[in-house]
């Protein structure tokens, strides 16, 4: 059970806490006007940290050793001398344009699992940078920037493609499968050594008939993978909703779900791999909830049946859009928080059933995360 | 000695205090003025050690013209302002 969220906004890395009297409060406010775009709770080593996009200044992190009470800057993950993606603009001759790589966002970071200092970390554009000394120092994984595959994924939204999902397998933290805006799915089984895309089934409806099963061009907009049960995944993906029972050795696609299969956030059960929640939107061109009415919908079935909930979300017209890291879920499953593009934040206590307002008037949210300890 | 200041805003994020240099364009000046400032050198330059696109650059008054080389020459009593560009909300 966690008594404390972090909130990754447009002007800063919010904290709250849970009063003894049951209120979720503003404890801590942290890089006032800063956009921080994620942060981890480590509760290996008990650090915290916060990613910065500073826009004129560049990304940044910094790290906490006291529970957010002092910060200090290390280094932010690297991109080396000479690397380069593909500019979305060919040369005159059809050739690739290629451009320099250098960090833009911070847009994932994981713990590694039960080796204690590793951490991951997913970038735009699309690296992965892997730390084995609690975030000192950064490696891009190369055998994946090296994949030609690479030179296909494509910015979705954002300019450059970026690595947004990170699920290392608590049973063994050699086994990592990370989602890519838009380069599909991936996964290694020897910590990062080697990779195989695993996209087979996601279906891309923006993408020319003979393309749509392409599996590295796929932009899943959020991956989750249940920690009870690995093998068992769910995406968000523009495209609609997919879920996984055999290790995403193949995706199933979910339709016919009301009110809408678009959206970005999506978060499962710890325990529980059928159950799994969903904030849909009106697809593509219009990012708003369906008819303007907010809900959060919800399987415990794995995705046969979803249902509606409504409870304690707004009963007006409601235009928020819930981004994809931020609706999260505890280590119990029964608290979730959710925060929006218009500064609502939610909290559930009854594993999503009823939801309770904590703010109307937060920045624009980025990232939601439960913060649970040692 | 040139001057390379940095504007004030760097200083919530970085110690950024102005430092006199010695060199013959906006380049060595930079070098020089990030020397031993490893954190520093992030806000401006990015991994591929180019002007980040929303920092500018002024010499004696004049925003410099060669952005990615900096070639820009500078005098020995130059000033060096690295400014931000407006934007943002």
């Amino acid at each position: 059970m966690s008594n404390t969220i972090h909130v990754s906004s447009r002007k800063g890395l919010f904290t709250l806490k849970r009063s003894a009297a049951g209120n979720w409060e503003i404890a801590d406010l942290a890089f006032l006007a800063s956009p921080v775009t994620m942060s981890l709770a480590d509760p290996r080593t008990g650090n915290w940290y916060a990613a910065l996009e500073l826009g004129h200044f560049g990304a940044h992190l910094h790290r906490s050793s006291d529970q957010g009470k002092t910060w200090t800057e290390v280094a932010a993950p690297k991109f080396p001398e000479g690397a380069t993606l593909p500019d979305r603009m060919p040369q005159a001759d059809g050739s690739p344009n290629m451009k320099p790589a250098a960090l833009k966002e911070i847009w994932s970071l994981e713990t590694g699992g039960s080796d204690n200092r590793t951490l991951w970390c997913g970038t735009i554009p699309g690296g992965l940078f892997r730390s084995d000394d609690a975030g000192d120092s950064w490696q891009l994984v190369d055998s994946l920037w090296n994949r030609e595959e690479r030179m296909k994924w494509f910015g979705g939204g954002k300019d450059d493609p970026g690595i947004h999902s990170i699920a290392v397998d608590p049973n063994d933290p050699q086994h990592v499968i990370i989602a890519v805006s838009c380069g599909g799915a991936w996964q290694t089984r020897d910590g990062g050594a080697s990779w195989n895309c695993c996209s087979t089934g996601l279906r891309a409806e923006y993408m020319p008939p003979e393309e749509a099963y392409n599996p590295v061009i796929q932009d899943p907009h959020r991956m989750v993978a249940c920690p009870a049960n690995f093998d068992h995944l769910w995406i968000q993906h523009h495209n609609g909703m997919f879920h996984s029972t055999n290790g995403c050795e193949s995706w199933e696609e979910i339709t016919d779900v009301d009110p809408a299969v678009f959206g970005f956030a999506v978060a499962v059960h710890p325990h529980d791999p059928a159950t799994a929640w969903f904030v849909p939107a009106t697809k593509d061109e219009f990012r708003i909830p369906k008819d303007a009415r907010f809900v959060v919908t919800k399987t415990t079935d794995g995705g046969k049946s979803f249902r509606q909930i409504t409870a304690g979300l707004p009963t007006d017209k409601a235009y928020d859009i819930v981004f994809r890291h931020a609706l999260d879920v505890d280590n119990t499953g029964e608290r979730l928080a959710m925060g929006s593009t218009t500064g609502n934040l939610w909290v559930s206590e009854d594993g999503g059933e009823s939801w309770q307002s904590v703010s109307n008037n937060m920045p624009p949210i980025y990232a939601v995360r439960f913060v649970h300890e040692g | 000695m040139a001057v390379v200041h940095f504007t004030s805003h760097l200083q919530s994020f970085v110690n950024s205090e102005p430092v006199e240099v010695v060199g013959e364009t906006v380049g060595a000046a930079l070098d020089a003025a990030l020397a031993g400032r490893d954190q520093l050198r992030t806000y401006i330059l990015d991994d591929q050690n180019r002007l980040r696109r929303h920092v500018m650059i002024f010499v004696d008054g004049q925003m410099i013209v060669d952005r990615l080389g900096l070639s820009d020459p500078i005098k020995i009593s130059s000033e060096i302002y690295v400014m931000q560009a407006l934007s943002g909300g």
